[in-house]
């Protein structure tokens, strides 16, 4: 019988099926932090159970490090806490763990795919919602809470429902200056924050064949955004070369192994999904969003929609344009921006970043715009000195900061003041999202880099060199 | 953490007809730094609720007297965004042990599920009449009876019935969760475990 990617990696990974109710699902790798863990070792203590198999589990510190001056102790003493709590816990379970300033830290979303964690075929979650990111490689990898992540630790499953199946196909060529950044925007604004619950999504067609790993890790990053429970893309050759090699991938006959099975990991011909989608590269230009959900985008030439025009009540409507400090109609080219973050796990690797210098190069920062440029790990960090790319930053009057979540959720100092406008790559526009009354404008790295070099929302191609 | 049984709910309910609302208002990033699961109560719909300097926003339902209760009825596409649990324990901190909306993002119907909270969806002309009722008179009860799956508005006596599946549902009426069942199966866990290479 024909199947969907989904449906190989899912059912491969059902331990029991409950009737009338969810599937005991096994979970091959974990990925922990410091801020949905603790509480979980809490419940594993006071229950008297002790990890199952502490080598699934991966720590690494990201969400509320601060990202200048890692060298010295953490100021925030709650953050401190938290930290000092992944670390003791990490080691009296023996989970490996990445603390601030070792090597391999970074984003959580970041520091699994660079360091072969994330495997085609694989289940992985981890209590961050944007650990859809890790489908880019065919993995089936989602978000989960505290509770789950106690009973991963504990048993090395979690109850979960199947979702449904749907596929979304982007195909064409993608224009000048159109990142996956804004293929994955576009497809919120069409889907809307809530199209895809219940789903999880598979992407095919040319642009994401066609897109690099770190594109397709932007797009599936963005699949919570349009609700669905994860998305997933089917593991080709620039898949097997990305993670060849790196430290924990199989190597040699286990390696042959895998790959003989990883090659199976495709969508047979005439499989059947819940829902499908097709949409056009060549509809889609750089994307901006104008409001207070992720949904709320549009191409950057064009005017804010009426309430009419968006799904939803208008009420909810007029509150989130209030928030933002904008009216229906009006132009988004042109609105003055006050900070601009460049970082994330949805756009913190280094294709970000080297779209980001390939607009700023031989610019200088405009004056009155604090920007943020937060690579996603220290292996980013690294790449981008070795590539040259700082040198270019700094010529243009930026400085780089140190790895982690940063100002994608604003629980470290990086926080935009309220009332003030960012430009941001990260994934959420939500109210408050950068520190309390902060307005948020999702965009790519190439939109962040326009605003950063002129001070007001520009369209990105005008600009390329 | 096992919770109370949930059985039949009868309380008066606070509404909240806002679409779309995300976990990031329900329990804002700054508050997440707690290293245990109680307390997150005070800080519910912190942005909304309260001004910067603290004091409370006279416009916000939880600030009203009038509406107080066990059940808080949400807008469309309640509880969308981050995976935090924290949203949950929020919820049920403030003394919530029922969300009623014509729509849940899944993550946070899950979290619900898990620490005890009823995620109770129904259709969107049922959440208008939920609204309405409680609007015409803020004393109204909605009975949520969970065996039955039925929820009444107890001023009109209309009433629908949602959907559980029966797992879950056995699991909060006798007040058992997840981690007690996976603790039942481990050796099946254990066989698939070594027959899955890592
Ligand atoms: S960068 Fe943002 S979305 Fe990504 S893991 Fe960190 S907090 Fe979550």
């Amino acid at each position: 019988m024909s199947k969907t990617l989904f449906d190989k990696v899912w059912d491969s990974h059902v331990v029991r099926r409950i009737k009338d109710g969810p599937d005991v699902f096994f979970i091959d790798r974990h990925l922990i932090h410091e801020v949905t863990s603790p509480v979980a070792f809490l419940g594993l203590k006071s229950r008297d159970l002790d990890v199952m198999y502490p080598n699934r589990t991966f720590a690494t510190a990201d969400h509320n490090t601060p990202t200048l001056n890692q060298h010295l102790p953490v100021e925030d003493p709650l953050s401190a806490i938290q930290l000092k709590a992944l670390e003791d816990n990490s080691n009296e379970y023996g989970i490996s763990h990445w603390g601030l300033g070792h090597r391999n830290n970074g984003i959580v979303h970041v520091v699994g795919p660079e360091n072969g964690i994330t495997l085609p075929g694989a289940t992985i979650v981890c209590g961050d919602s944007h650990t859809s990111t890790h489908g880019a490689f065919g993995a089936i990898a989602f978000g989960i809470g505290t509770s789950e992540v106690e009973m991963v630790l504990s048993a090395q499953c979690i109850m979960q429902t199947k979702p449904k199946r749907m596929r979304i196909n982007v195909n064409g060529t993608l224009s000048k200056g159109v990142s996956p950044k804004d293929v994955g925007l576009y497809i919120i604004a069409q889907l809307t924050t809530s199209g895809a619950t219940g789903y999880f999504a598979e992407y095919a067609g040319d642009v994401f064949q066609n897109m690099s790993m770190e594109g397709r890790m932007t797009v599936c990053n963005l699949s919570i955004e349009m609700g669905a429970r994860g998305g997933m893309i089917a593991p080709d050759e620039k898949t097997f070369d990305y993670i060849e090699g790196r430290t924990m991938t199989p190597k040699g006959a286990d390696w042959d192994k895998a790959m003989k099975y990883w090659e199976t990991l495709k969508t047979d011909e005439g499989a059947e999904f819940d829902k499908e989608f097709n949409f056009n590269a060549g509809d889609i230009e750089p994307m901006i969003t104008y409001g207070t959900n992720p949904g709320m985008g549009i191409g950057i030439s064009k005017s804010i929609p009426t309430a009419e025009s968006v799904e939803g009540g208008k009420a909810t409507y007029d509150k989130s344009l209030a928030y933002m400090g904008y009216a229906e109609k009006e132009p988004m080219i042109g609105k003055k921006i006050d900070y601009v973050f460049v970082g994330s796990c949805t756009n913190g690797r280094i294709e970000d970043f080297r779209a980001f210098a390939s607009i700023v190069k031989g610019k200088k920062k405009a004056d009155g715009v604090t920007v943020w440029l937060v690579p996603g790990s220290h292996v980013v960090e690294a790449e981008i000195k070795k590539e040259g790319i700082l040198n270019i930053l700094n010529e243009a009057g930026f400085v780089l900061r140190q790895p982690g979540c940063s100002a994608c959720l604003a629980m470290n100092d990086d926080k935009v003041p309220a009332g003030k406008y960012s430009v941001s790559t990260s994934n959420r526009n939500f109210e408050g999202r950068q520190g309390p009354g902060s307005r948020t404008l999702l965009a790519s790295p190439l939109v962040a880099a326009a605003a950063a070099v002129t001070g007001v929302v520009t369209d990105p191609r005008t600009l390329i060199q | 953490m096992a919770y109370d049984k949930f059985t039949v709910l009868s309380s008066t309910a606070v509404p909240l007809p806002i679409e779309n609302v995300d976990t990031d208002q329900i329990i804002p990033a700054r508050f997440l730094k707690a290293t245990k699961r109680e307390g997150f109560g005070d800080n519910l719909f912190r942005d909304w609720r309260y001004n910067p300097d603290n004091s409370p926003k006279e416009d916000f339902v939880l600030n009203n007297p009038l509406y107080r209760g066990k059940i808080l009825v949400g807008g469309r596409n309640f509880g969308s965004g981050s995976s935090r649990e924290h949203a949950a324990w929020a919820v049920y901190d403030c003394g919530f042990r029922c969300v009623v909306s014509s729509f849940f993002a899944d993550i946070f119907k899950n979290n619900c599920l898990n620490v005890g909270v009823l995620p109770v969806q129904v259709s969107d002309i049922f959440a208008e009449e939920i609204f309405k009722a409680i609007y015409d008179d803020a004393s109204t009860e909605l009975v949520i009876d969970l065996a039955a799956q039925s929820i009444t508005i107890s001023s009109t006596n209309s009433q629908e019935s949602f959907d559980i599946n029966n797992y879950k549902k056995q699991n909060m009426l006798n007040g058992f969760d997840d981690i007690d069942y996976l603790q039942n199966i481990k050796e099946d866990i254990r066989i698939f475990a070594e027959n899955t290479p890592l």
